[in-house]
């Protein structure tokens, strides 16, 4: 039985972004269904379905809609400010297939009865927000934007907006802030989450762009299919996106938590393999936020929950992999430096600490380290997020802080030696 | 320069009545003033204001926080490399190195004609087709350094321009439907949102 493809169906077709292509393929059908359902009857498909929020925290997207606090007014914020290190799926849904993500939110807007939805897509994606602007304007043409979508009764207005170049607006927080039009910076949480306190003090619900594309699947065929798939609380398939040192980089959609890493690696199907048949060194399994596994975890399945026992996240399912030809303290130097460019500098262990890390990095990387500088480095990793484990512990407002010891103590804890080298010898062994 | 033409003046009325509050429409008439000026001139701050009700220097507050605006002018042609993991490991700082040496300029700067900027980016999400390179926020992967020769030599020639807009104008569409100043829905449960004052444009300190 081959899996089936529930957000990237469409891509094969040169016109997957149109309207007619869309409508062609069953687009929008499962609006229809949805808005003769009652708006509890599709969140109970949803919570069926065990969703896990595709944006990189993994959580139950029935769950968080139930969350929402009673009011009159609510918001869906989409979350497509897709900016975490070698993650690229986002961008893909939002280029290649609008609609499914403009029906998808529209399903949802209808579900927890927000009269108004915000599609906030990263300001760099040119090509995406164009393609999402024309969706919209097509879909409120096609009349499931606007007042009384479908005749149905229900009025919902879906507005894109653009985001302007910062990491930290993927944090739905900072992305609430922005989208009032502040600086990005996070709100402290608990105790009011979104849900209860959300964009202009209103509950609001903020959902990535995958999840908002599973929305279509999910209505036209039921939750129970799709928790049909996968196992245990990973259900469904999920996009992951294969980059670093394979040999066909990529996004592939594939059921949650029947492959392993290795599968994804190596199946020619996928990944086909490491350039010129390497050995793996390292991986980063979910993000640049996410500690690195060795080449003896790669049996590991993808599935969200092994992989957090396995002291790791799934996240928002990238996989960087690394050959034995890369310098471990190159790469998570690079890393550091990104969480020191993108801090948004509110809380001192993150904004100072992230500086640190960079410039002791650096200093290994270039040959000019002492040995202590590993004990330094952890240190102040202990100070970013104490007792450095996984899940971490926080010192900062949001969890861009403690994803930083996650390259840095991984990498000295795994490749420790290769750090001496760097000490010992005054430079990099792979320059 | 005087802020908004009139005709952008037109759309930036129509983005602020897409929103209940109209500082939101904050981040997107920066956008619309870099898509007219290239850059976030002074006067466009001001009229920005004016036009949200706020002190310039509350937009400028915002708009320095992020990346993609920019309070000093930009080249035509704003050229990123992107050095993040992915991109590191299939070569891009030798290819950042390599954009440096043919454009003239280190990263950060801009050439003397004013045509190009150089900057190492962060995370693009084009980590299928290392290194990502990126001009005017329109994709170039796996360029070799004469694939980077090629495009430079493409961009000084115009050859590129139907493709690349200049610099600042992100997306060249917009919302063309439901754009009455009037809110199109009303929710179902109560009127808490007709409450929400729309916004009105006030002119402090006109010029």
């Amino acid at each position: 039985m081959s899996t089936p493809k529930m957000v990237t169906s469409r891509l094969g077709f040169e016109d997957s972004f149109t309207i007619d292509r869309y409508v062609k393929t069953g687009g929008y059908q499962a609006l229809r269904k949805a808005l003769k359902m009652t708006p509890e009857e599709v969140c109970a498909e949803v919570t069926t379905s065990n969703l896990l929020g595709r944006g990189g925290a993994g959580f139950e997207t029935g769950r968080k809609w139930s969350m929402l606090r009673a009011n009159p007014v609510r918001y869906l914020v989409v979350n497509g400010d897709e900016s975490e290190p070698a993650t690229f799926k986002d961008r893909m849904l939002i280029e290649r297939d609008p609609h499914q993500l403009v029906e998808g939110t529209l399903i949802s807007a209808y579900a927890i009865q927000a009269t108004q939805a915000f599609i906030f897509i990263r300001g760099e994606f040119a090509l995406g927000l164009e393609r999402v602007l024309g969706a919209v304007n097509e879909a409120y043409e096609y009349g499931a934007i606007g007042p009384d979508i479908f005749g149905s009764g229900f009025s919902v207005d879906l507005v894109v907006h653009p985001g302007a170049g910062a990491y930290i607006c993927g944090e739905e927080t900072a992305l609430l802030e922005s989208l009032e039009g502040k600086r990005g910076y996070p709100r402290i949480k608990p105790p009011f989450f979104p849900a209860v306190i959300g964009l202009y003090g209103e509950p609001t619900v903020v959902n990535n762009v995958e999840t908002m594309s599973n929305m279509p699947w999910i209505i036209s065929n039921g939750g129970a299919a799709f928790a049909a798939l996968g196992a245990g609380r990973s259900t469904g398939t999920r996009l992951f996106a294969l980059s670093g040192h394979v040999k066909q980089p990529g996004n592939y959609e594939i059921e949650m938590a029947k492959s392993t890493f290795r599968d994804l690696i190596y199946n020619p199907d996928l990944g086909g393999g490491v350039r010129r048949d390497n050995k793996v060194k390292a991986i980063i399994p979910g993000g640049a936020s996410a500690p690195w596994f060795g080449p003896d975890q790669l049996d590991l399945h993808l599935d969200q929950d092994e992989v957090a026992k396995a002291g790791s996240m799934l996240g928002s399912g990238s996989v960087v992999v690394m050959d034995e030809e890369t310098c471990m303290v190159r790469a998570a130097w690079r890393i550091a430096r990104f969480f020191h460019r993108e801090s948004c500098g509110q809380c001192t262990p993150c904004r100072e600490g992230s500086g640190w890390i960079d410039k002791i990095m650096r200093r290994i990387e270039d040959g000019y380290g002492r040995e202590e500088d590993l004990d330094l480095l952890m240190d102040a990793c202990d100070n970013i997020a104490p007792g450095v484990t996984w899940p971490p512990q926080q010192t900062t407002i949001c969890v861009l802080g403690p994803s930083i010891p996650s390259s840095v103590a991984w990498s000295i804890r795994m490749f420790r030696d290769e750090y001496l080298i760097h000490i010992k010898e005054g430079g990099c062994p792979f320059s | 320069m005087g802020g908004f033409t009139p005709d952008n003046l037109v759309k930036a009325k129509e983005i602020i009545g897409l929103y209940p509050k109209a500082r939101s429409a904050l981040i997107p008439l920066c956008h619309l003033a870099q898509s007219q000026d290239g850059w976030l001139t002074p006067e466009a701050i001001v009229e920005i204001a004016d036009l949200l009700d706020l002190a310039p220097a509350e937009v400028k507050g915002t708009a320095s926080f992020y990346d993609m605006l920019h309070t000093e002018p930009v080249g035509r042609y704003l050229v990123g490399v992107c050095t993040n993991i992915a991109c590191m490991l299939g070569g891009a700082y030798e290819l950042l190195e390599h954009c440096e040496d043919r454009l003239g300029i280190r990263c950060g700067q801009t050439t003397k004609d004013g045509k190009f900027t150089l900057e190492e980016t962060e995370c693009m999400a084009g980590c299928d087709g290392p290194p990502c390179v990126t001009v005017n926020y329109r994709y170039f992967l796996g360029l070799d350094n004469q694939g980077i020769d090629q495009l430079v030599d493409d961009l000084e020639a115009g050859r590129l321009d139907n493709e690349i807009p200049p610099h600042g104008t992100v997306y060249r569409n917009s919302r063309n439907v439901g754009l009455t100043a009037s809110p199109t829905q009303e929710p179902q449960a109560g009127g808490k949102s007709s409450q929400i004052a729309q916004p009105t444009p006030t002119k402090r300190g006109a010029k």
